[in-house]
Formats: C-alpha cells, structure tokens, sequence
C-alpha cells in the first residue's frame, strides 16, 4: 500500500495539478507535495500526488558505489553518501 | 527509469551482496521488515532462500490494510448504513473482512461504496454529489497521510461540507518501540520502509538505535535495495554499532519531505490507535484536528457499530508481530487462500500470508 511509482513531470497545469508520465501513460497528479518539481522531473507518485523528486544521477551513482564494496573496506556510510 | 529499475535487478550485484551479508553474519541474527511492499519483494525475489542460515527475515506490522482493527472496520461499514452516505476507500480495503462483514459484501447487497485511486477524486465526487454525504475511509501510514491532509485542505478550500473523513491512519516509529519491547521477538534490526521514510526521513526512527541499541536502515524495493539493507544491518551488527542509516537514497533524503510532513501537521494530530495483534500504541494515530472537526467523519456522523469480534482460528495478530509465521497459522493454504481469505493477511496482497502464498512454496 505504501508503493510509490517513478514518474516523469510532463505538464504542469494550474492548482498545482501535472500530467505526468508513468510507462507510457499519462495520469494527471498533484505536485502540492513537492513544489520542487517541474517539466521533466522524476518522481515518486502514490495515491495520486508526487512525494519525492528523484535525483536520478544520485541513483546511478550509488548504485556505482555498490558494485565497488570489498568486505574489509566497505563502508555502508559511504554507499549511503 | 526503466533502465535504472534494471540495474536494481542485477543477479550479479545480488550475489555480491550475498557474499558481504554471509561474511557479516558471525551468529544468528533477526531483521524484520515493517512496510507490505519489502514484505512482497522478499517473497517475490526469493530473497529469503537466498540468506546465508544465520540471518532471519521476519515481516512486521507493515501493511497497513492488515493492521486496520475490526473495530475500524466494523465503523466504516457502519456509515455505509447512514442513509445518503457515499463511502469512498482505496481498492485494498474492499475485501478486508471485520467483525461481521466486508466493505464488498456491503457493496454487493445494495450499500455505496466506491474505489477511488486518490483522495482527491472523492472530493470530486463530493462536489459531483451535493445531495449526499461522501465519507473517504482514510487508511495508511506516513506515506499516505498527506494526500489525506490536502484532501481535507482542498475541501475545505472549496467549501464541501458534504466530504468528510474517517482517519485510521497509523504511523511507525512509536510501534517499532512496541516491537522491540516485546520479549517473544527479540528483533536484532530494522529493515525501515522506505516510502514512509521518503516522507519522515531517518531522523524519527534515531530512538532506536540510542534508546535499545538496535539498529534500523531504510531502504527500497528492488532486490539490490532490500539485499543492500541486510548487508548493512549485518555489518552494523557485526561491529557492534546501532545506527539509522539509508540504502535507498534515490528516495529517501536526509529531511524526509518537510512539505509532506507540514500538511499531516496541519491537519491531524497524534492519538491513539489500535492496531491488530498489537493493541493499542499510544502517539500512534492521526486524529483529525480540532480546526478541521467539520470534516472529521467520527463527528459527523454518530454510529456505534456492535461490540467487535476476532476471526475464528486466524493467527494474523501474531503474523503481524512475527512471533508466528503465516504457514504456521492451521488455516493456512487450507481453509484460508487468497481466492477463499480468512483473515485481512491473506485479503490485502501485501500481507504475509498472501505473500508466502503467492510466492513460496513453505508450508505445502
Ligand atoms: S493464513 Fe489466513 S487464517 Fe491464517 S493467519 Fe493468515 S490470514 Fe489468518
């Protein structure tokens, strides 16, 4: 129940309304929750409004990171970072 | 996106982190999961075969749909009696059975109940609907209660004095305290959810580690994610640290959404709440403001449903602690399937036992 779905800001209407698109299709969503938000964004939709912009580089990046943990210097903190 | 979905799926990167998790665990050591999406990722990925033996996966309280009380149940259905009234919910509370009915039953013997996908759209149909009373049955943790919130902000905005809404909305931190009070678990650490998080940030679940020294990580819902977050319990456990840390900080940031929070602020405020087999936590429910009464369901309308009642032989309380695991319950995959449920932890797709269900084949 608490899915959150990546979507990307196509739109930006009044009342804080977006079209935004999720796989394709097109949904109309709220942005009250996330007024850092604009065209071409990336964010996470549930129940009908964005909770969260996504730093995409931010993701790739610490996926990076993963791959790169050896046991005797891994540092979680750092994967985090 | 699609592309990055992919690089969370990476077979290779799973049994990397496999190896570090199996390095980490020197002595047996319990995590539990508290959200109903790592629930279903654990069973779907085949997470939990894929641990080394020392480490246990335990699912926690963190469907929100299964840890709805009868007694909350019972009132929703209760307001679909009130004549005029239009009950509106999320698609996952249709099936939960309470007491003596379901919000399906009640719909399919003539009473108007309807699915919406957002809060908003039931105080369209408020607006669509000024002869009858839309009533929107407000079930979640952190991660929903703001649409909630600026459902009753905009109708209040609008001036809809026909939407109002009935919060049984739950929040986390404060039941994790519940849990680690609790001598029958013994949990070790938190695998924390990460959409409740997306909104709280790490900082409320801190208690944890510095009150009982156990340490909790927030994470997300591809294996990567879930495997990244047992690896850094483990480590943490292994060298003796309680922290609260984040795997997953493509959605989680360090404040969480402080706009999100401001709106659950606004609206509600911390109360009581009753939660299956756990009982009642204090602090951990949203109550609709004083300043926002008019909206508040409970007040409106004044419905006493009969004294609640627990489903015969349904382990589900226990489920939800993780003192039982769900094909230990003797209705399991016998009396009780997703196609024939018993209990709500076999009616919502997040809960244990659909999930042990659908996706394992223990306890067959
Ligand atoms: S298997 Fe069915 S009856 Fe048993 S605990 Fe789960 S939901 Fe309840």
């Amino acid at each position: 129940m608490c899915l959150a779905i990546p979507a990307r800001v196509v739109l930006m209407n009044e009342n804080q309304m977006a079209e935004v698109d999720i796989h394709g299709v097109t949904r109309t969503v709220s942005l009250s929750l996330t007024p850092d938000a604009e065209t071409g964004s990336w964010v996470l939709i549930h129940a009908g409004f964005a909770i969260q912009v996504v730093d995409e580089e931010f993701a790739k990046e610490s996926w990076e990171l993963i791959k790169q943990i050896e046991w005797v210097d891994g540092d979680p903190a750092e994967v985090s970072a | 996106m699609t592309d990055l979905q992919a690089a969370w799926r990476d077979p290779e990167l799973d049994k990397h982190l496999v190896d570090l998790i199996t390095q980490a665990a020197d002595r047996p050591i319990k995590l539990m999961e508290v959200c109903g999406t790592h629930t279903v990722a654990i069973a779907r990925f085949g997470l939990r075969d894929l641990m080394p033996p020392n480490i246990a996966l335990l699912s926690g309280p963190g469907c929100p749909v299964c840890v709805t009380a009868n007694r909350d149940i019972d009132l929703a259905i209760e307001l679909t009696h009130v004549d005029g009234v239009v009950l509106a919910t999320f698609g996952d509370m249709m099936k939960v059975p309470g007491s003596y009915s379901s919000l399906q039953r009640e719909k399919a013997d003539g009473r108007d109940v309807r699915i919406v996908y957002s809060p908003l759209d039931a105080v369209q149909l408020a607006a669509d609907l000024p002869d009858r009373q839309v009533v929107f049955l407000g079930v979640g943790f952190e991660t929903t209660a703001p649409a909630i919130a600026m459902a009753i902000l905009t109708a209040a905005q609008r001036g809809l004095d026909n939407f109002s809404v009935l919060s049984v909305h739950k929040t986390v931190p404060l039941a994790l305290e519940a849990l680690v009070n609790d001598p029958e678990v013994a949990i070790d650490g938190f695998i924390l959810p990460g959409h409740v998080s997306t909104i709280i940030g790490p900082e409320p679940y801190r208690f944890l580690a510095e009150r009982y020294h156990v340490p909790g990580v927030a994470t997300g819902f591809e294996p990567v994610d879930v495997l990244q977050g047992v690896w850094m319990l483990a480590k943490q456990l292994h060298e003796g640290r309680a922290e609260i840390e984040v795997a997953y900080r493509r959605g989680v940031s360090a404040d969480g959404n402080p706009t999100a929070r401001a709106r659950i602020a606004e609206v509600f405020e911390p109360s009581d709440a009753e939660w299956r087999g756990i009982g009642v936590i204090p602090g951990t429910g949203l109550a609709i403001r004083p300043e926002f009464a008019a909206w508040d369901a409970a007040l409106r309308f004044d419905v006493t449903p009969p004294p609640p009642k627990e489903i015969p032989g349904c382990q589900c309380g226990e489920v939800l602690r993780g003192v039982t695991l769900p094909f230990e319950c003797k209705l399991f995959g016998r009396a009780c399937t997703p196609e024939h449920p018993i209990g709500p932890c076999m009616v919502s797709s997040e809960g244990s036992c659909a999930a042990y269900y659908r996706y394992t084949d223990y306890g067959r």
